[in-house]
């Protein structure tokens, strides 16, 4: 499963690929929605850390509109949901994620992300 | 105490395929325990294990967390990330297995990001063909193959993981004494500022295995 708190902490590495890597883009992509349980405190804390950008774009693109564009001030309990649902509860179970820059394609099978690469690839 | 984690859904045909836990893994779980008080008050937010293998390992560190923590697991064998994923899910855990070397695809992002960083390395010495061709072809032999001194993928994350060490960060690493223990906490120092301890140390058969804790 790979899910867009994973997502958001992806990058491409084939080597020389080093500027307009992040964020993978989904292509393919099969959802599964699993519940997971809340925990305000562990979402606060990890906002930090998430780059917004990505997170709301990537959830857009796979239909989830439910977080603003900017991110705001006042973190209420309604934002902080939505925020839980998207990091935690959708979960890509098949399709690829493309490199916006070179455009490599990291495959997702049975939920696990495909990361590996080919030998004259590596950085 | 902490319970070893249940892995009974594991069967042969897995472990032909993935290490299967023994004294190394136990040792590195009685290490966490050792440390399970610490380990909560520092609050992490983000665990890395380098080589997951069958999960035991972040699974236990989940159940000493809890669910507020988020578990990313990396492992160049594909079925060591199932394997991974479906030992948290036996165990009520949640785990992001990545199938990827070392902390590729993570590094970029996780700069100075990982609260807790996990790695049971390959260590046992061998040819560095054996340890280059084991990790290319992303097999069990992988698990164990450690090339020149046992040290050849372990060198490797060694330059990295500092990189990767939040500001609180504590990065366990599982050793036997051909490793060279002492010059591994002296490289740690004087390359990258990481101080180290001894958590652990037991004799199991022929090896003597050790845990050591790197903190900044």
């Amino acid at each position: 499963m790979v899910r867009l708190i994973t997502h958001n902490l992806l990058a491409c590495h084939v080597k020389g690929c080093t500027s307009n890597n992040f964020p993978l883009e989904f292509k393919d992509a099969k959802l599964e929605l699993r519940e997971a349980e809340y925990n305000s405190e562990f979402i606060r804390g990890f906002l930090p850390k998430i780059e917004w950008k990505a997170l709301v774009d990537t959830a857009r693109q796979l239909g989830d509109t439910s977080l603003p564009l900017e991110q705001p001030e006042m973190l209420d309990d309604e934002f902080l949901k939505n925020l839980h649902h998207v990091l935690l509860e959708i979960h890509i179970e098949e399709g690829s994620m493309i490199c916006p820059n070179c455009k490599h394609d990291y495959p997702i099978s049975n939920g696990i992300p495909n990361m590996l690469l080919a030998e004259h690839e590596i950085g | 105490m902490e319970p070893t984690p249940d892995l009974s859904h594991l069967t042969r045909r897995d472990y032909d395929r993935i290490y299967e836990p023994a004294e190394d893994t136990f040792l590195l779980l009685d290490a966490l325990e050792l440390d399970a008080n610490a380990l909560r008050a520092a609050k992490p937010q983000i665990c890395l294990e380098i080589g997951s293998g069958s999960g035991c390992v972040s699974t236990f560190l989940g159940k000493i967390l809890g669910s507020s923590v988020l578990y990313l697991c990396t492992d160049i064998n594909f079925h060591a990330c199932r394997c991974t994923f479906l030992t948290g899910v036996q165990n009520q855990v949640i785990l992001d297995p990545i199938n990827t070397s070392l902390d590729s695809a993570v590094q970029y992002r996780l700069m100075h990001g990982v609260d807790i960083i996990l790695f049971n390395p390959p260590y046992v010495p061998t040819s560095s063909d054996e340890a280059e061709d084991a990790q290319e072809a992303r097999t069990i032999e992988g698990s164990w193959a450690g090339g020149f001194n046992g040290m050849e993928l372990t060198n490797v994350f060694l330059e990295r993981v500092e990189r990767l060490m939040s500001f609180q960060g504590k990065f366990y690493l599982v050793a036997v004494k051909q490793n060279d223990i002492e010059h591994i906490r002296r490289l740690m120092l004087h390359s990258h500022g990481l101080k180290s301890e001894i958590v652990l140390q037991r004799r199991a058969g022929r090896e003597y295995l050790f845990v050591i804790r790197f903190t900044r």
